[in-house]
Order: C-alpha cells, then sequence, then structure tokens
C-alpha cells in the first residue's frame, strides 16, 4: 500500500529513554542524517547529572531533541512533533512538551508493571485512553529485534542494546531519509566487531521497514533540504568548536598551544578534545584542581605558549585569584567558562547565564578582563579564536562565555578552511637593548612578551604591584594608581579592535531586544514571528561583553524600551543599566533550561500590548 | 612542529658559559632580616647555578608567598613571584611547555605544604623535572609568627599561644609517599653540604626536592639548635651517603644498624659492633628511603641529612613529548583542515 506524503516545513523529535538506552547517539545520528540530507538541524541533549541513574526511573531519562527544518533553525525547538518514549517515564517527564495531535512511538517493553511503578503511572497510558489527543504508535520493540536478532548468538544483553536503532530506522522511513550516514558511521564504529555490526544494521534496516509494513503508519512526511550557503558542513557541539578554536588559533599564532584543565561538567569535552590533539603538537597538563589547571597555563604563557584552561561556574570560583595574576602579569591566557545553573554545585548538567557578573567583577582588586560570549555551538570556535586574538594582542587573560547548551547542543557549522582564518600576530620582545618588561604599545596598551631562553632579557615578575615602565616592585602611592588605570585603559580599548554592534532591523525605535550567548536562537525565532504579525522590533545581540562595542550606547539611546532575555536574574539587565543609566526590561529565566522562542514572543507581545 | 618560540629562542648560546656568582646577582638589596637563613640559600644558590653550564636565559626561579618566596627578585634569571601555594603549578606548566628549561622553585613550609599542599604531592607524583627549595623554618614568618604545617608539637607562637595543638608533615616521608624521584635534606648553615645537594637536583632528571633547614631568628630562631649546633652536630646528625656505612658522631663512633625494619643506634666502640655490620645507604632503595625518612622526629636517632632517594623514572613532560613526537609523526599529523572537517561532513552543492 502506498502512503501519503506530507510536506513539512520544520519537525522537532525528543528520542527519550532510560539513561542506557543510547538516546545521545541515536539522536546525535539522526542529526547527522538530517544535515547530510541538507536540512538546518538544531540540537539539546538532556541528561541526568546521575551516571547511571537507576533503571526506569523518572530522573534517569535521557533525552535528545532534534529540531530540522528546510527552513533556518536556530533553536533545538519549542515543542515536540514526535516523542519517541522508550519506556514510562520517559514518556511521562516528557509529554508536557508535546504538541496537541503530536505523535508518540512508545517501546510497549518498556511500560511493563514495573516499568509503570517507577514512573508513578497508576495504570498503562498506552492502553487506558489518556493519550487519545495524540497519535499513539505502541510498538514492542524489544520482541522485534529478538525475533530478527534470534539467528545471531549476540547475548541478551547486546540484543537489547540494539532497540534504539530499530527507533532511529523507523524515524529514517517517517523522513524518507537514507540510511548510509548511520551504517558507514556503525561500520567504523564496529570495524572489529563483525557480529554486533551485522545486529546494529539488520536493526536499523528492520526498523525501516516496519514503517512501510505498519498499516496505521499512513503518513510520511517530508522535510526538503534547507536553502544552506554553498559549502562543506559538518554538526559540531560548543565544547568541540571551542577545542578546535584553541588549536587553529595556535596554528594561526604560530605558537604551541597548552591546556591546562580540570574536569568538571559541562566543560569537560573541550579537555577530551584537546587530550587527544597529540598530533597537532598540544600539551596538555589535566591539574589535580582548578587552581592547578589556570596555574600550569600561567606557566606556559610565561613559556611562550598560547594557553587556555577551561572550566564552569565552580571551577571559576577557584580560579579567581590566579585570574587576578594574570592580569597584573599581563600575560595572555584564554579562559573558557562553560557557563552552568548555579549557586555552588546548583545544577551541573543545566545551563543558565549566570556567571556573566563573576567574569566581570569576581576578582578581589581592580582587575578588568575582557568578556566574550559565543552565541551558538559552531560560534564557539569563532569566539574562542576571536579570545585568543585579544589575549595575544592585549597582553591579558580573556574570559569567553560559552554554557551547558551551546557545549552540548549542535548546529550545522559551515566549515572554515584553515587559509581562510586570518593570521593571529604576536609581539615578542627581542631586543635587550630597548626592553622594559612594562613599556607599552602606545595604541594598544600592551606590554611585550619576554619569554625566557632570550639572553639578555632576563626578568622576573610577579603579583606584587610594579613600577610602570621597568616592572620593578613598586609600593608607591600615584605609580599604583597609575597602573591601575593603565591596566583598565588598555581594556577598553580593545573597543576600538572589535566590530561595531549591528541592529537588525530600523535603528531607531520604539523596542530594541538586547541579547547575549545563547538565547539568540530564541530571541531570533520569536522576532520573526511577532514581525510576521505585523511589529516593527529591532534586535541586537552582543558578543562582546567587555568592552562594550563602541557604538552601543547611540544604539541604547535610540529606543523607548529596551528588552534583555537572558538565562539569570538580570546580569546583563544590570550591567547595561548600570553603565548608561537607562532603564531596561528584563526577561529572566532560571530553570535550567535554554531560552524558548515563545517565552521571548510572550514578553514582546505583553510590551507590544502596553 | 615549528613556532615562533623555536625562532626567537636562541640555541646556541653566544656569550660566556663562564659565570661568577656575581653574575647571579640581580642588583637590588636583599630584604630579608639579618641572620635569615635565607641568605645563605641565596649564596649557594649563586654559587652553583654559575657552574651548571647552564645559560643564564634558560635559568626560570617560579615562587609563591613567603619569605622564601621573595627569591626570585634576588636571581638575576627569569622569574616569577606569584601567588601563596602556586608555584608548583605554574612551573609544572612552564617546565611541560619549554622542557628546555632548568626550573627552580623557592618555597617555604607554609606555601608548600598547607596552603599548596595538593600541588606539592602531585607535581612529585608528575614527577615534573623541576629542583625544589623548601626553605623549612617550621613557622610562618611574613605573616608574623603563626604556626605551620612543621611547627612541632606545643611550640609557642602567635597562633598557639599555649603551644601547637596538631602533629607537623615530615616533609621528606611526604614526598616519598607522593613519588618524588629525588628527596634530599640540609641546613642553612653547612653551604658545602648545600651546594652538593642542589648539584645533584639540577643534574637529576625528575622532581627534585631539598628541604632546607632554615633559621627564623624572629618568630622561630634557633628551631634547629637541638641538633643542629656546632657542639651537637655530629653526635645527633647523621649525613646519608651512597654506599656508606651509615657512621656518626664526634670520634665517629656510633652507627645505625636495622633491627627488624627499626633503625637503631649501636656503639662501634664498646667491641659489640664493627662498620660491616652497619646499614649501608643506597639512594636507589626506595623502602630503605622511607625507613631513612622515619628516623626524622625520632629523639634517640640522629636527624639524618642528605639525599634519601635519588631514583631515575619516567619525567612528565619527556612523556609528553615521546607522545607528541609518535603522534606528530603519522601520516594525518597536523591536518588542520581534517581537524576543521571532521569525521561526518557533508556538501552542499
Ligand atoms: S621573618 Fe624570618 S624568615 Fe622572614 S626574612 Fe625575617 S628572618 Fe627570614
Amino acid at each position: 500500500m502506498s502512503k501519503q506524503i506530507q510536506k513539512l516545513e520544520e519537525v522537532t523529535i525528543r528520542f527519550a529513554g532510560d539513561s542506557g538506552d543510547g538516546m545521545q547517539l541515536t539522536g546525535s545520528q539522526f542529526s547527522n542524517t538530517s544535515g547530510a540530507f541538507g536540512n538546518d538541524v538544531n540540537t539539546f541533549p538532556d541528561y541526568p547529572s546521575e551516571i547511571r541513574a537507576p533503571e526506569g526511573t523518572l530522573y534517569g531519562v535521557s533525552a535528545y531533541q532534534v529540531h530540522f527544518g528546510s527552513k533556518p533553525v536556530s533553536t533545538p525547538g519549542n515543542q515536540i512533533d514526535i516523542l519517541i518514549a522508550m519506556n514510562a517515564s520517559s514518556l511521562k517527564v516528557n509529554l508536557a512538551a508535546l504538541k496537541k495531535n503530536g505523535i508518540i512511538i512508545a517501546n510497549t517493553a518498556g511500560f511493563g508493571d514495573k516499568n509503570l511503578k517507577l514512573a508513578k503511572y497508576e495504570s498503562n497510558p498506552l492502553t487506558d485512553d489518556s493519550l487519545k489527543s495524540f497519535q499513539l504508535f505502541a510498538i514492542d520493540i524489544n520482541t522485534m529485534v529478538s525475533e530478527i536478532l534470534k539467528e545471531t548468538k549476540l547475548s541478551p544483553k547486546n540484543i537489547d542494546r540494539t532497540k534504539n536503532l530499530f527507533a532511529l530506522g523507523l524515524m529514517y522511513w517517517l523522513f524518507g531519509l537514507p540510511l548510509d550516514t548511520t551504517e558507514k558511521w556503525l561500520k567504523t564504529k564496529f570495524k572489529k566487531k563483525q557480529d554486533i555490526l551485522d545486529a546494529n544494521l539488520a536493526v536499523l534496516k528492520a526498523g525501516h521497514a516496519y514503517g512501510e509494513i505498519r498499516e496505521d503508519f499512513a503518513i510520511r512526511y517530508e522535510v526538503s533540504s534547507a536553502k544552506l550557503k554553498k559549502g562543506t558542513y559538518r554538526n559540531i557541539t560548543g565544547n568541540e568548536a571551542a577545542a578546535i578554536g584553541l588549536v587553529v588559533a595556535a596554528k594561526k599564532a604560530n605558537l604551541p598551544l597548552f591546556l591546562g584543565s580540570y574536569p568538571i561538567t559541562p566543560a569537560t569535552e573541550i579537555l577530551h578534545f584537546i587530550s587527544g590533539y597529540k598530533k597537532y603538537g598540544v600539551k596538555h597538563l589535566q591539574g589535580e584542581d582548578e587552581i592547578a589547571g589556570i596555574c600550569s597555563a600561567i606557566g606556559a604563557s610565561f613559556g611562550g605558549n598560547l594557553a587556555a584552561t577551561t572550566t564552569s561556574g565552580p571551577g571559576l570560583s577557584l580560579k579567581v585569584e590566579a585570574m587576578g595574576l594574570a592580569v597584573i602579569l599581563e600575560l595572555p591566557l584564554v579562559i573558557i567558562n562553560v557557563q552552568r545553573g548555579g549557586p555552588s554545585t546548583g545544577l551541573p548538567t543545566k545551563p543558565e547565564q549566570s556567571d556573566l557578573l563573576m567574569a566581570m567583577f569576581g576578582r578581589h582588586g581592580e582587575a578588568p578582563m575582557p568578556i566574550l560570549a559565543a552565541d551558538s555551538a559552531s560560534d564557539c570556535f569563532d569566539m574562542t579564536f576571536e579570545a585568543a586574538r585579544i589575549a595575544l594582542k592585549y597582553m591579558t587573560p580573556v574570559i569567553m562565555l560559552s554554557d551547558g547548551y551551546l557545549a552540548q547542543g549542535t548546529n550545522p557549522w559551515r566549515v572554515t578552511k584553515l587559509e581562510d582564518l586570518p593570521d593571529i600576530s604576536v609581539n615578542f620582545a627581542t631586543d635587550p637593548e630597548t626592553f622594559q618588561p612594562y613599556k607599552r604599545d602606545p595604541e594598544t596598551l600592551a606590554r611585550m612578551w619576554a619569554i625566557p631562553g632570550i639572553e639578555g632579557l632576563e626578568h622576573r615578575i610577579g603579583g606584587l604591584e610594579k613600577e610602570d615602565v621597568t616592572g620593578l616592585v613598586s609600593m608607591e602611592a600615584k605609580n599604583h594608581e597609575k597602573m591601575v588605570k593603565l591596566r583598565a585603559e588598555k581594556v577598553e580599548r580593545i573597543a576600538n579592535d572589535i566590530p561595531e554592534a549591528t541592529i537588525d532591523g530600523p535603528e531607531e525605535g520604539d523596542i530594541l531586544v538586547l541579547g547575549w550567548g545563547s538565547t539568540r536562537g530564541a530571541i531570533e525565532e520569536a522576532i520573526e514571528k511577532v514581525r510576521s504579525e505585523g511589529n516593527v522590533i529591532s534586535y541586537c545581540h552582543l558578543k562582546y561583553l567587555n568592552p562594550f562595542p563602541r557604538n552601543l550606547e547611540k544604539i541604547l539611546s535610540s529606543f523607548k524600551r529596551i528588552i534583555v532575555p537572558e538565562l539569570n536574574n538580570g546580569q546583563l539587565s544590570w550591567m547595561i543599566q548600570a553603565k548608561f543609566l537607562i532603564k531596561v526590561h528584563g526577561l529572566n529565566k532560571i530553570q535550567g533550561t535554554p531560552m524558548n522562542a515563545h517565552e521571548v514572543e510572550n514578553k514582546l507581545n505583553e510590551l507590544l500590548n502596553q | 612542529m615549528h613556532s615562533l618560540v623555536d625562532d626567537i629562542v636562541v640555541k646556541q648560546h653566544v656569550g660566556t658559559l663562564e659565570y661568577t656568582p656575581k653574575d647571579f646577582k640581580a642588583g637590588i638589596d636583599v630584604r630579608w632580616c639579618a641572620g635569615c637563613g635565607g641568605y645563605s640559600i641565596l649564596a649557594q644558590t649563586q654559587r652553583v647555578v654559575a657552574t651548571l653550564g647552564i645559560p643564564r636565559e634558560k635559568l626560570a626561579f617560579i615562587s609563591g608567598i613567603g619569605c622564601s618566596s621573595r627569591f626570585p627578585y634576588y636571581m638575576n634569571v627569569y622569574g616569577v613571584h606569584s601567588m601563596h601555594g602556586r608555584a608548583l603549578p605554574i612551573a609544572s606548566g612552564l617546565k611541560t611547555a619549554r622542557p628546555d628549561l632548568s626550573i627552580w622553585v623557592a618555597t617555604g613550609d607554609g606555601d608548600c605544604m598547607s596552603i599548596g599542599g595538593n600541588h606539592l604531592i602531585h607535581a612529585c607524583r608528575r614527577n615534573i623535572n623541576l629542583n625544589v627549595m623548601m626553605f623549612n623554618n617550621e613557622v610562618y614568618s611574613l605573616t608574623k609568627g603563626q604556626y605551620s604545617p612543621t611547627s612541632q608539637p606545643g611550640q609557642i607562637t602567635k597562633s598557639s599561644p599555649l603551644g601547637v595543638l596538631d602533629n607537623p608533615f615530615n616533609p621528606a616521608a611526604l614526598v616519598l609517599g607522593s613519588g618524588a624521584s629525588f628527596v634530599a635534606r640540609t641546613i642553612d648553615g653547612d653551604g658545602k653540604h648545600m651546594q652538593y645537594l642542589m648539584e645533584r637536583a639540577a643534574k637529576h632528571n625528575g622532581f627534585s626536592f631539598i628541604e632546607i633547614y632554615t633559621n627564623c631568628p624572629i618568630f622561630n630562631d634557633g628551631a634547629f639548635d637541638f641538633f643542629a649546633q656546632k657542639s651537637l652536630r655530629s653526635d645527633k646528625t647523621i649525613v646519608l651517603e651512597h654506599g656508606k656505612p651509615m657512621i656518626f658522631g664526634t670520634n665517629n663512633d656510633k652507627g645505625i644498624k636495622l633491627d627488624g625494619f627499626t633503625p637503631t643506634v649501636v656503639s662501634l666502640s664498646d667491641g659489640s659492633n664493627s662498620a660491616d655490620d652497619l646499614l649501608v645507604h643506597n639512594e636507589k632503595d626506595t623502602t630503605l628511603a622511607f625507613i631513612l625518612a622515619n628516623m626524622t622526629y625520632h629523639h634517640e636517632l640522629p636527624r639524618p641529612m642528605g639525599i634519601f632517594q635519588a631514583i631515575d623514572i619516567k619525567t612528565y613532560e619527556d612523556a609528553t613529548t615521546a607522545q607528541i613526537e609518535h603522534y606528530t609523526s603519522l601520516p594525518d599529523a597536523y591536518d588542520y583542515d581534517k581537524l576543521l572537517r571532521g569525521e561526518d561532513c557533508w556538501e552542499i552543492e
């Protein structure tokens, strides 16, 4: 029987199951396939902070959301069109996000008495009619895969592990997507385990075939390819993008790269990637703690390496004293802080934008530091590269802010070629005749970088205040004030070297949305919606938080109302109000989840109706 | 990969390598109190580094905070005076990045074993080739006299006016237990011995730890007199010498013998024992090192001075270099475009 094909502009799927069900993998395979097909894709993984939470529990649910379309998609999606629920708990946790009349693919084997009890269901939702406002497809995937693989010698455990591929195959069928991306990936992954490879391929195909056979799957969907710019694309997480950004920045500066780091969620993958990059000559040291992470980087920077440290909130708290040292030493250092919910241990796996003020002020003494923020997963590459450029040019530590959503979510990235990236210049001191440790470039105010190994440049630097130009220890009153102002002025002058902020929409008017960091996708989507209803809204998204772009004050003064959406209790709002003495309207979400376009849309409508 | 650092760091030192100690004086006033043990350490260091054949520009001195940590300012080489407790991770990062440098760390008992204690044990474990001189004066001196992790039980200090209640670290045992490959001890007053240890440490490829008993005449004057003053020193200390029987005493009339695993003092003058019966020191014997280190606070036994252990094990920076050499010799080394493209890329036409 031939099935009807319905065209869709965009779809959001959430693969949900137990932590051990392989949902992260399933989701990322789907997004790679859909990306390779030519869709625009945005993803968001949502997993528990426990490594192997007890099986079947509500808090052990792991999910991966994929939003893909024939039009640009910049968020992981607001509401889900299709929910894959591998067990009762994953249905319970995720149902609220499913659209009315949305599709549920449920694995009935995950709805046994024990599962229902763990999910706190009184009766089985698959049979009690409670899901009648959705399109429910119940499939006993466990029995299916056992049947398919009954001839093999695989253990029941290994057979059970293939069931996510059944669901994946079925999704490929539903959207007319090819199997080859995943087949190729499986072949690489199980190169040495032929029996497991064969089983996985068989189950993937069976899932695909099942859609055709099962009669109540009457409709297939088609999401045509998006009109993306010509080029080579890949899906990339923010953490991988940041790691590559560091390697490539070092190459472009013609410097060795050193990473000093300590494992912390959700920043750890940067350390994982970098520690594997030995074939690019990269060195790393996994410190005994966060302090050792940053201090070893400071040591490597003194030695002439492009040095970086990576962390998340609690780790940043531990690094602040050393950040102050880097400020007074005036050595280049890239600090990547992947923000998560705080304070304290807070919400370790969930995104938040609550370290902005700490990045700005979280050090004793006057210790200003440039702050950049990435606004998409792939933008973590650009902003890390930019952080390295600024650090090296201005001889200063630079903070690059990412967050848990950017770090682990993905979007397709149009891959840059090495030759298309600019070189990064470095100002090493080599002449003993003219060398003074704290002599500054008159334009940038940066001192020169004098590294050990050069005859005649032997000198001492340290955390004690130093005399202007000579760098000798000085406790002299006026000199201290001068040095504080010089260090501040140096950071301020970076404003001359960064792009002006741009406005999307009219350059003056009633409402300006001012965003930063990972909320960009949600804000763009909301603005598009509100504009389509005939409203006029302008939008500016900041990538440079300290110093602000030099035209920001002028932009802000051209609008009657400024709305600042952010995942915190009003930190950019605070900075804007303090600096420019203007009132802004905050849209503050502090729930450990990314900003949602509906939330921004509602706020805009509220303001528009006032 | 060839980098800018290779371009500017001169491979061949052009000037003389015939230095005098004066070449290492930074030309600024040394600001320790009169009689501070730091002066001797500074003088011995300047003497030793002048003889090592290492170009001055390849030397770096890193310190934390404390009286001892002013040290880099007084040395005419590269130096960083950093933050309290953090000299070791800074030096570790520098050594990993720049294995060509000879890196020394000047630290104190508080800086190294209290606030920096975590870094100490891990630097030992990684066996990074650093030369650590720990000025042990058994007190916090820069903050004006509080008890430190090596202060002795009952010691009166500003923060223990009624006597110290905690037990002290035994530094040699601590660093041995943490995997340090070169562990030694000396005292400020014995310049020749200190020079010998510094030279050995400089030549040792691995983490070298020298505990230097350093008198602080202001806050803990004479702390080591009960075993180290001239009249008592021969009877109350024993100098460990590799391959030699453990003999001490004013007339070389006493020795150390092992009773099971317990070192005991025996007389060489009453006819009961001869030098042949004594324990023979072996720097490579890692079990013996612990036994000797544990003699430290034992009042019946002489205080051991000298090299407890000197063994060759792989350093972190050599292991890093070897790993990089291996992976950069593979065909896809330095393929940056491959790194950028990743494993699963696709073309949009
Ligand atoms: S206080 Fe003690 S340790 Fe510090 S400089 Fe004076 S004598 Fe030396």
